[in-house]
């Protein structure tokens, strides 16, 4: 357990994506089986252990520590875990193998915990310790996603990102069969129903690059503001993927119930109320639950717009062209009114179409999709079939307000602008943006946040508020969380507008009026 | 006389009546004994300055040869008004004292400054001195800090260094001190080659050198391109233009609050590394245990949590609430 311990304390620290896999697929090269399957399964939140709750670590830290010293040690801390982790008192550091504290905390009863816990403990160095406690309340909160834990896979022997995934779902902790195949053995055979399969991306496009293609040779649809989602139902079992293979059926019991079909299909999630389809803030309120309310499913239900077929009725469409695979999608009976198709538009030309894009029907549309009709569906994101054209963001002239400095490469450098729209005669702030700027600019950048700083608080400096940054974003949600009541997605600065007055900046009250 | 007219708070520092002098004052004043040479201890600007020989020069080099009026090398027991006082290695930097105060009558008071029983290739090693009164900092003053072998924490960053090899590895590290330790730790872990340091540090380095510390090779880290994965740097340098230099380099930051990871997260530390000059818990209620002084006075630190060991224990305690002095000095 101590590489894992390593391993945590690293990832906890380490901030850069890139720098997260190497660490992983080190660890994962270094360390034997099985330790290393759970030590994944740890990672991405698929280990399901016994959950110790924080009432049975206090009672073992109150036999051993004076209350008062514990209340001022945990005060400072500010976790529990990592307290008692410090607070233990034991000279042993063995390195004892993740497997076995595993299978403590999924064999032990209930009784003997306390017990087998401080016995565990009494073996440990300390940042081990803190590693054990963290698995024991479940807590990692280590920023890995699965996607990223596959991504150190694929870096670590032949098989890609895509080949993982796809066999990802009928895996279990350690995944010794995904290992072995890693190293040049077999590749595991599906071991569960409703795999998810790797999704078809598209690249970005605009009207002078497709200038260069035969309008012709294309059909195109909306581009709908909601959640790219694969939805299956194999034999009976139902599974709703993200567009990156996480299982997110939970969140969505009321369209899993709704997949009345034999088939996989590619669609959009969307937060749908009749006919009407909700904004992206709706479908927003529908995420990251692992239980929804009764009340929630009615006033938010849940629908999906199919756009493509990949299996169907048990023949696996892929290798056809799009438009067969489309004869097939528009003939289909989805067996239920929360599904549907997502149409085709009518255009001839280029213009035609910018025409559309410029005036579409619905504020959750955001923009159109573009697709080669002779396309077969090939998981990744192979450049030309299909083409995603935005449509232009929305842009709002915003006070630089304060400044924190990167990481990586950005190192010294402050890379992270949090800016602010005027409300009377104050600057609330209403996002924060750390791209969309040349290097120059952030040279330029850092030179202002520097010779401007009015305070500092650790590595964040609060600057005097005169520059004006042009902020484009692609959409807006009522939030009750920001103190602005408005949260912008994907913000980045535009340009810098070195000429402009910040008393000339945007109010507030603009950027409410965009919410839709 | 009692203990408090001996030695006690004012607000330019601790204040001796018998023998007319301040400790550690942080105002200038006529007469100041010096336990070591970190900032918030060692001011510039007293009439007359009793410190170790080291101390004196490692003043002389922060603040000029002017720095005080008149200068005396604590060589041996001196007296001073009606006390005699001594100074005893505290094994915390370079030329740090303890300083007892012997009054011709009542009882003795050792003022260990800031101290550390961790072996240190820089500093003499700590030396118990029997006292009446204990005179102890707290920094690290909760049982949650129990310093790890610095050895250990010199395996993790050659883990790191050989993980990330393109990468250079800037080391924040206190310049008096810390980074000279940081260095020799670093050549004790087998890092043969080059160091670079941050142009704040030469001066230091080179008196460490003087005083026969061997740091081995060290390159200036103010070229454009520097030739050595490990940097060493003081902590304001990292929110300075100079980092920029650097391409994605791996920070960390040698310093006992790295233990705790909400202390290293406020940083933006990538790589903490808990390497303490200090006294730790185990070691500050040992030191009380082992001296079993008839009471003890608390400096600065978290002073809660020792109050509440000493009152566990039955040993008298008091804190003097003093200002001015860091949790860990720059």
């Amino acid at each position: 357990m101590r590489a894992f311990a390593n391993l945590l304390e690293r990832l906890a620290f380490t901030p850069a994506r890139n720098a997260k896999l190497r660490l992983l697929r080190h660890y994962l090269e270094q360390t034997p089986d099985p330790d290393r399957g759970y030590a994944l399964a740890a990672l991405t939140g698929d280990l399901k252990l016994r959950t110790v709750t924080p009432g049975l670590l206090r009672g073992l830290m109150v036999e051993r520590v004076d209350e008062q010293l514990f209340a001022m040690s945990y005060d400072f801390v500010g976790d529990l875990a990592e307290t008692i982790a410090l607070l233990w008192d034991t000279d042993r550091n063995e390195d004892v193998p993740l497997t076995q504290a595993v299978a403590l905390l999924s064999e032990t009863g209930k009784a003997g915990l306390p017990a087998a816990i401080a016995t565990m403990l009494d073996r440990l160095g300390p940042s081990q310790r803190l590693a054990f406690l963290k698995l024991a309340t479940g807590n990692m909160r280590i920023g890995l996603s699965a996607r990223m834990a596959r991504m150190a896979l694929a870096d670590m022997g032949d098989p890609d990102v895509a080949q993982i995934e796809e066999i990802w779902h009928g895996l279990t902790p350690p995944y010794q069969p995904l290992f072995d195949w890693i190293a040049g053995g077999t590749r595991p055979e599906h071991a569960a129903r409703a795999p998810f399969r790797p999704v078809m991306l598209s690249t970005p496009v605009d009207l002078d690059q497709l200038g260069a293609f035969d309008p012709a040779d294309y059909v195109a649809e909306w581009k709908w503001d909601g959640i790219r989602v694969q939805a299956i139902n194999d034999g009976g079992v139902r599974r709703l993927y993200s567009r990156t293979g996480e299982d997110i059926s939970n969140s969505f019991p009321d369209l899993i119930e709704a997949l009345n079909f034999d088939g996989t299909v590619d669609g959009e999630l969307l937060v749908r109320r009749g006919e009407d389809v909700a904004v992206f803030g709706d479908l927003q309120k529908r995420l990251g639950r692992k239980q929804v309310g009764r009340g929630m499913l009615e006033s938010h239900p849940a629908g999906l717009r199919v756009y493509d077929l990949m299996i169907w009725q048990g023949r696996d469409l892929r290798e056809l062209p799009l438009m067969e695979r489309r004869a097939v999608l528009e003939g289909a009976d989805f067996g239920s009114n929360r599904i549907d198709v997502s149409p085709l538009l009518d255009f001839t030309t280029w213009d035609d179409l910018a025409a559309l894009r410029a005036d579409p029907p619905a504020a959750v549309i955001e923009g159109v999709m573009i697709k080669r009709r002779d396309s077969p569906y090939v998981g990744g994101r192979p450049r030309g079939p299909w083409f995603k054209w935005k449509r232009d963001p929305h842009v709002v002239d915003a006070v630089l307000l304060y400044a924190q400095r990167g990481h990586g490469k950005r190192s010294g450098f402050y890379s992270d602008f949090t800016f602010g729209l005027w409300e009377a005669d104050q600057l609330v702030p209403v996002g924060k943006a750390y791209f969309g700027f040349t290097d120059e600019e952030l040279r330029e950048l850092d030179r202002f946040v520097r010779n401007n700083t009015t305070e500092r608080f650790g590595p964040v400096r609060s600057v005097a508020p005169k520059l004006v940054l042009e902020v484009a974003f692609e959409g807006l949600n009522a939030s009750g969380r920001h103190k602005s009541g408005v949260a912008m997605r994907f913000p980045r600065i535009s340009r810098i507008r070195w000429d402009k007055p910040a008393s000339e900046a945007d109010h507030l009250s603009t950027l409410k009026a965009m919410i839709p | 006389m009692r203990a408090d007219q001996i030695l006690h708070p004012t607000p330019a520092g601790l204040y001796c009546p018998p023998g007319d002098f301040y400790i550690d004052p942080v105002r200038p004043v006529h007469r100041a004994l010096i336990t070591h040479g970190h900032g918030d201890h060692a001011r510039s600007g007293h009439g007359a300055v009793l410190a170790t020989r080291q101390t004196l020069e490692i003043m002389a080099i922060r603040y000029g040869e002017d720095f005080a009026g008149q200068r005396q090398a604590a060589d041996e027991p001196l007296r001073i008004g009606d006390t005699t006082v001594s100074f005893h290695p505290a094994g915390h930097i370079l030329g740090s004292a303890q300083i007892a105060v012997q009054p011709d009558r009542g009882p003795k008071i050792v003022v260990s400054g800031d101290y550390c029983r961790h072996p240190n290739p820089v500093s003499a090693p700590y030396e118990p001195v029997p006292c009446d009164i204990f005179v102890t900092e707290a920094t690290f003053g909760l049982p949650v800090f129990r310093h790890p072998d610095p050895a250990g924490e010199m395996t993790r960053l050659l883990a790191s260094m050989a993980e990330f090899p393109e990468r250079h590895h800037l080391i924040g590290a206190y310049a008096l001190g810390k980074a000279q330790r940081l260095i020799m730790l670093a050549r004790q872990a087998g890092i043969d080659g080059p160091i670079a340091i941050h142009g704040a540090l030469q001066r230091l380095c080179d008196y460490h050198l003087e005083q026969g510390i061997d740091l081995g090779p060290l390159v200036p880290a103010t070229a454009k391109q520097v030739d050595a994965q490990l940097v060493i740097a003081p902590p304001s340098a990292f929110a300075s233009a100079w980092v920029q230099r650097f391409r994605d380099p791996v920070i960390g930051f040698a310093s006992g609050w790295m233990a705790v990871r909400a202390r290293a997260r406020q940083r933006g530390v990538e790589l903490p590394l808990v390497i303490s000059d200090h006294v730790d818990w185990p070691q500050v209620t040992r030191t009380i245990r082992e001296l079993a002084p008839q009471e003890v006075w608390i400096t600065h630190g978290a002073e809660d949590g020792l109050m509440r060991w000493c009152e566990l224990q039955g040993i008298p305690a008091r804190p003097l609430r003093l200002v001015g002095y860091e949790d860990e000095p720059e």
